[in-house]
């Protein structure tokens, strides 16, 4: 059993053979701690087989000739590997020695073992090639696991609401972090049970303790700001997050015995729940707190805490300040370009970066007149009509619904982005993808303005699968003194649906205008590529 | 004699009906359905057929154009008055060319020959009195009426052709037409509706509510989700204000985007429509939509509300009126049939 000692890995597996076959009862907590090393080790496996391929080549030939005894009893188990080089039976050999004459293995684990199989199989192959040029064995195995870097993401809790098992999970998981769990509320769309829906009048945070212990004080005032809507648009929302967590690490101090660089990361991830719980993260923020998690842990263990801690803060403030404003900037000089004079604009909602590009573009004197669109039951579209008229922009408004009527006096329509997809797919702000298919229709250009920071490698083809629904009871008008809606919950087949955002096809945008430039949109993924290449 | 106070009384009900048809249309939304107009002017015109004085067939067509002109002007975009004045006067024609003892098949061909020779009708000025006339006219206005009362009936009748089970069906705004279609359906047929709201009047909800009250599953959206959920619905089923002489529709604000996402997925628009909302008119280049005042916190912005949009009939796969289900290149066709060429102007 012990023969097999080189890496931590296979130590720790056999520990748990050791276990089971000793027949121990594990408690939960040891089932998790086993389930996440298993799953470790698998990554672990997958990431490294190919870059180690030589050393763990190398480390394994002794042991072939340690553990000879182990071949006759694994060879019946793995026939498929007949023709293999005899140090690559021992390969998993020595990783799976004692339940090899056990029949009952799980599934999992024969998986592991054939992937293993596979992966040292595939590892042995470069291993031949690359013993002739060892330096640049180093060198190739790098470039294929970016590309061969099997993708194998868990799909995130907030699109398996109707997955009872999940929602356990979840449960779970926010008792151990303290977290108080959000219900849903109101009936909910057949198509869309697989999402949350929360309501506005019940936040999170009235089923806190004030004072918060658990979770620091400047995160449950972003949360409900979040939740009541306060704070709203992706930028918006990433700049307070950004904030808040700048107020965060001034405010941590490193517990004794503990390294900031990793305890910090721990912190915040109770954090993040909370924040998740309050309103779904959208893929800014998510991609802001890949960010700090990142710088975080790249903080060297012999820093001194004061030094981390200003070095994390100036971190965060270049975030902000380039992928944010000066993109910003770089994007509007962009934009004025494709503005005229006597040009019409259309726009719709209230986009912080379209809004800053017509200011700008009005500071340049550029004439052109603006037609703001808006849509029940957000009514962004005024704020961005304020925001306009205040600069003296001449400006005209109108609902969704006249969007066909207004559209032939239209030159040109501007459209921000919550996301760019991997797949070219723009998510936006429900609406959008309606203004860019009549847009379409009377042949008007549609221009998109989105930061990088904004891209996402997600794919999405409809707006089903993956979005938000807001509170349902915004829908409720009163018109003439009458409202009409009032008990609909009372009323069981009548459902309100309240998305809040839509997937707009590439084929209806005609330009993508980034601070790397302007692209069209099936190049997406290329600038994601990019973008991790850097990184 | 009671002529004079017959007549007073007929203006007196007149002036009543066209102030009625103003406030009808003040900024207010409309009082009443479309079919109840319909109904109303019809009874008026039997009325002043009965009532008013006239010795020949020109004398009547005279007085109906007259009053019919100043119905037009009092609300332009209810159009049902207009398609109601120029039925009267097809079937006035009708009437007088059977007594004459004409066929009316003849009469209705625009044979090259007639064209040539005799100039067809229009060189008839009405001016011979038939006694019978009254009597006919105002039984042929009776069936008009009888036929104007069993419409919705008619098209909700044809509602199981058209829907099967488990289907997801998309309309917007509320139309009588669309409410009665869709519940006769529900009697044996299980489906579910998503109503556009269709701000800024949101009558959508009032829609919704009423046909989950008859039990069919119904979900409200927001106009801005049309196109999202679009790829899930199966039919789109509307109504309209007006059907215009092309196959196009004037209908309620929307409709055009809707039919556009509808396009987009290659889902079927079907519109319910009786035949007395089909007008002679064509789309005005000058799109007159109706204006009305949003409330607005700014004065230095300018405000658009339409009321109706227009759909282009490439956009629409099949109407369903009370005569039946016809495709949009039928419309035409279906005009010559009911309103003479001569009337399309009043």
């Amino acid at each position: 059993m012990a023969d097999s000692g080189e890496t931590g890995g296979p130590v720790k597996k056999d520990g748990i053979q050791q276990a089971k076959t000793e027949g121990k009862e594990l408690t939960k907590e040891e089932k998790q701690r086993l389930r996440k090393e298993k799953k470790q080790q698998k990554k672990s496996k997958e990431k490294k087989d190919e870059k180690a391929s030589q050393e763990s080549e190398k480390e394994k030939k002794p042991v072939s000739s340690a553990s000879p005894a182990s071949q006759p009893p694994t060879q019946p188990i793995t026939p498929k590997a007949p023709s293999a080089v005899p140090t690559l039976v021992p390969v998993p050999a020595s990783e799976t020695p004692a339940p090899a004459d056990k029949p009952a293995k799980s599934k999992a684990e024969m998986k592991a073992e054939r992937r293993a199989r596979q992966e040292a199989e595939r590892a042995s192959k470069q291993g031949k090639k690359g013993e002739v040029g060892q330096q640049a064995a180093p060198g190739k195995p790098k470039a294929p696991p970016s590309e061969l870097q099997p993708v194998v993401k868990r799909l995130p809790e907030h699109v398996q609401v109707d997955n009872p098992e999940v929602l356990k999970k979840l449960a779970k998981k926010l008792e151990r972090q303290q977290i108080p769990l959000r219900s849903d509320y109101g009936y909910k769309v057949s198509l869309f049970s697989h999402l949350h829906q929360y309501s506005r009048k019940a936040p999170l945070t009235q089923q806190l303790s004030i004072p918060s212990t658990v979770i620091h004080p400047a995160i449950v005032r972003l949360g409900l700001q979040y939740s009541q809507g306060i704070v709203a648009g992706s930028n918006a929302r990433s700049v307070a997050l950004l904030h808040a967590f700048k107020q965060v690490i001034r405010d941590y101090t490193t517990p004794p015995n503990e390294e900031l660089s990793r305890d910090l990361v721990n912190k915040l991830k109770p954090y993040i729940s909370f924040l998740n719980q309050c309103r779904p993260l959208s893929a800014s923020m998510g991609n802001a707190i890949k960010y700090i998690k990142k710088e975080i842990s790249n903080i060297p263990s012999q820093c001194k805490e004061e030094e981390a801690k200003s070095k994390l803060l100036n971190c965060i403030d270049r975030y902000i300040d380039e992928k944010i404003n000066l993109a910003a900037k770089a994007i509007a000089k962009s934009s004025i370009e494709k503005i005229s004079d006597g040009d019409v604009i259309l726009v719709y909602g209230c986009s912080s970066l379209v809004n800053h590009i017509l200011c700008e573009a009005f500071e340049k004197n550029r004439k052109f007149r603006v037609i703001v669109v808006d849509s029940r039951p957000r009514l962004e579209g005024r704020e961005a009509l304020r925001r306009l008229v205040q600069r003296g922009i001449s400006c005209t408004y109108v609902l969704i619904s006249a969007v066909s009527y207004i559209l032939p006096e239209v030159s040109k329509v501007f459209l921000g982005a919550h996301a760019l997809l991997a797949n070219g797919y723009v998510m936006s702000r429900v609406g959008t993808s309606q203004i860019a298919l009549v847009a379409k229709a009377f042949n008007v250009p549609v221009l998109v303005c989105c930061e990088t920071y904004k891209f996402c490698e997600r794919v999405q083809t409809d707006s089903f699968v993956s979005n938000e629904l807001d509170d349902p009871d915004d829908l409720i008008v009163t018109r003439k003194g009458k409202t009409q809606l009032e008990h609909w919950q009372e009323v069981p087949s009548l459902g309100l649906l309240n998305l809040v955002y839509d997937v707009t096809p590439p084929d209806f945008v005609d330009l993508v205008i980034t601070d790397l430039g302007m692209i069209p949109c099936t190049s997406v993924p290329v600038v994601l590529r990019v973008k991790n290449v850097d990184q | 004699m009671p002529g004079p106070d017959k007549e007073t009384d007929l203006t007196e009900r007149i002036e009543a009906f066209l102030s009625d048809l103003k406030r009808g249309g003040s900024g207010t939304g409309p009082l009443r359905g479309s079919a109840e107009t319909a109904r109303e002017t019809t009874a008026l015109l039997r009325r002043i057929t009965a009532q008013a004085r006239w010795s020949s067939a020109g004398d009547l067509m005279e007085i109906i154009r007259k009053e019919g002109r100043r119905m037009t002007a009092a609300q332009p975009s209810e159009t049902t008055v207009g398609n109601m004045i120029r039925r009267v006067l097809k079937i006035i024609r009708e009437e007088y060319a059977r007594s004459r003892g004409s066929s009316e098949e003849t009469d209705q061909q625009e044979s090259l020959h007639k064209l040539l020779t005799s100039g067809g009708l229009s060189e008839e000025n009405f001016r011979q009195h038939f006694a019978a006339l009254k009597a006919n006219v105002i039984e042929a206005i009776n069936e008009l009426l009888t036929e104007l009362e069993g419409t919705t009936d008619n098209i909700a009748m044809q509602a199981l052709e058209h829907i099967h089970s488990n289907e997801v069906i998309m309309t917007i705004g509320r139309s009588r037409t669309v409410e009665s279609f869709l519940k006769d359906a529900a009697r044996k047929r299980k489906f579910h509706v998503i109503v556009a709201e269709c701000a800024p009047f949101c009558q959508g909800h009032k829609m919704a509510t009423s046909l989950s009250e008859a039990g069919i599953e119904t979900t409200v959206i927001a106009d801005a989700a049309i196109f999202a959920v679009m790829s899930r619905v199966n039919k789109v089923i509307i109504g309209t204000q007006t059907v215009l002489a092309n196959g196009g529709l004037r209908a309620v604000n929307g409709t055009h985007t809707l039919a556009l996402a509808a396009k987009h997925h290659s889902t079927p628009l079907i519109v319910c429509a009786p035949m007395f909302k089909l007008s002679p008119q064509v789309r005005r280049l000058t799109n007159e939509p109706d204006f009305y005042n949003f409330c607005e916190i700014l004065s230095k912005v300018n405000v658009h509300c339409p009321v109706f949009d227009y759909v282009p009939p490439e956009l629409i796969t099949l109407f369903i009126s009370n005569i039946g289900g016809h495709a949009p290149s039928y419309i035409y066709r279906l005009m010559s049939e009911l309103y003479h060429p001569e009337d399309h102007e009043l």
